[in-house]
């Protein structure tokens, strides 16, 4: 499965603003350690405000801060906001042949599995994984965005 | 056994007696709305009597004071070997927890003393199977850290 470079960002921004609790950063801090612009983040940050899952800090020293329940927040609920995980249900209601409502099938069921993986991991579950990977340098989170489009590991 | 590690320090994980048994068809019927008593008098004949170097059917119960203890959930398992080509490998059946009880670290002590039992009889892995649907305790297992394994479940309607 591959994500949209946005649907990657506004996990990684999440997974930044739960890092600590009531912690809140700027789009130009997180933009840095995964070497994207402020630019597009901030839409991806308004994305994830008007789903209620961050809030933004104004003034000095302002930000955003996240808004959701991290453990309740999967990740289905933040990669539906920028993919369409519906597509292949979508086009098994127009397949006319046996073929087509067959491959339509099959795909059905890997879209079902990746549909499971997503909502069975919450932004908790996820933030937990993370931490207890031994830190890695900061060249590989900023080609993770901008260079290399592929899914992360499973 | 030894006693789990405790997540909670109120809950105490135990091996099953045979007066938990009314304790624990009880939450099953309560959480599966299907009662089955005889089912689980075979699985405390099984894993509550026999065989206790590979199988285990633990209980987990609230310390109140030094003397009173309730009855807080409880989970079943087994150590399999070479079952599908895989090596021996332990395998949760059954985990339930009270529903009032629910988020306060029971599953967590339950699954932890589990895993010791599995460890101390030699194995290094430890599977379970939910239901794509069972939201709860998917999310239960994966915020104690377990991920898809190598196997895929097949199955077919039989004509």
């Amino acid at each position: 499965m591959r994500l949209q470079v946005s649907t990657r960002l506004a996990i990684f921004a999440i997974l930044e603003l739960t890092a600590r609790d009531g912690r809140h950063l700027s789009v130009a801090e997180i933009g840095e350690k995964y070497g994207v612009s402020s630019h597009h983040l901030a839409k991806v940050m308004h994305v994830l405000g008007r789903a209620g899952l961050v809030r933004s800090i104004r003034g000095a020293g302002g930000g955003f801060q996240f808004a959701g329940n991290a453990r309740r927040t999967t990740l289905l609920d933040v990669v539906q906001l920028f993919e369409d995980l519906t597509a292949v249900e979508g086009a098994a209601a127009g397949d006319a042949t046996r073929e087509e409502r067959t491959l339509s099938e099959v795909l059905g069921e890997i879209d079902d599995i990746a549909r499971a993986t997503l909502g069975s991991i919450t932004i908790a579950t996820l933030r937990k994984l993370v931490d207890r990977r031994p830190a890695a340098n900061g060249q590989h989170l900023k080609t993770g965005v901008s260079r290399r489009r592929s899914s992360p590991r499973p | 056994m030894q006693e789990a590690v405790t997540v909670n320090p109120a809950v105490r994980v135990r091996r099953v007696k045979a007066a938990d048994l009314p304790h624990v068809i009880a939450l099953d019927t309560r959480v599966t709305k299907i009662a089955k008593a005889e089912y689980w008098n075979g699985i405390f004949s099984r894993y509550g009597k026999q065989r206790s170097d590979e199988r285990f059917f633990l209980i987990a119960e609230g310390r109140v004071g030094q003397s009173a203890a309730s009855f807080m959930g409880f989970i079943i398992g087994e150590i399999r070997a070479w079952e599908f080509g895989s090596s021996p490998c332990g395998w949760v059946f059954a985990l339930s927890v009270e529903p009032k009880m629910r988020l306060h670290g029971i599953g967590s002590a339950l699954l932890e003393a589990i895993s010791a039992e599995f460890r101390k009889a030699g194995v290094s892995k430890m599977r379970t199977m939910v239901a794509r649907e069972a939201h709860l305790p998917m999310l239960f297992f994966r915020s104690e850290g377990m991920m898809a394994g190598p196997y895929i479940q097949l199955e077919k309607e039989l004509d």
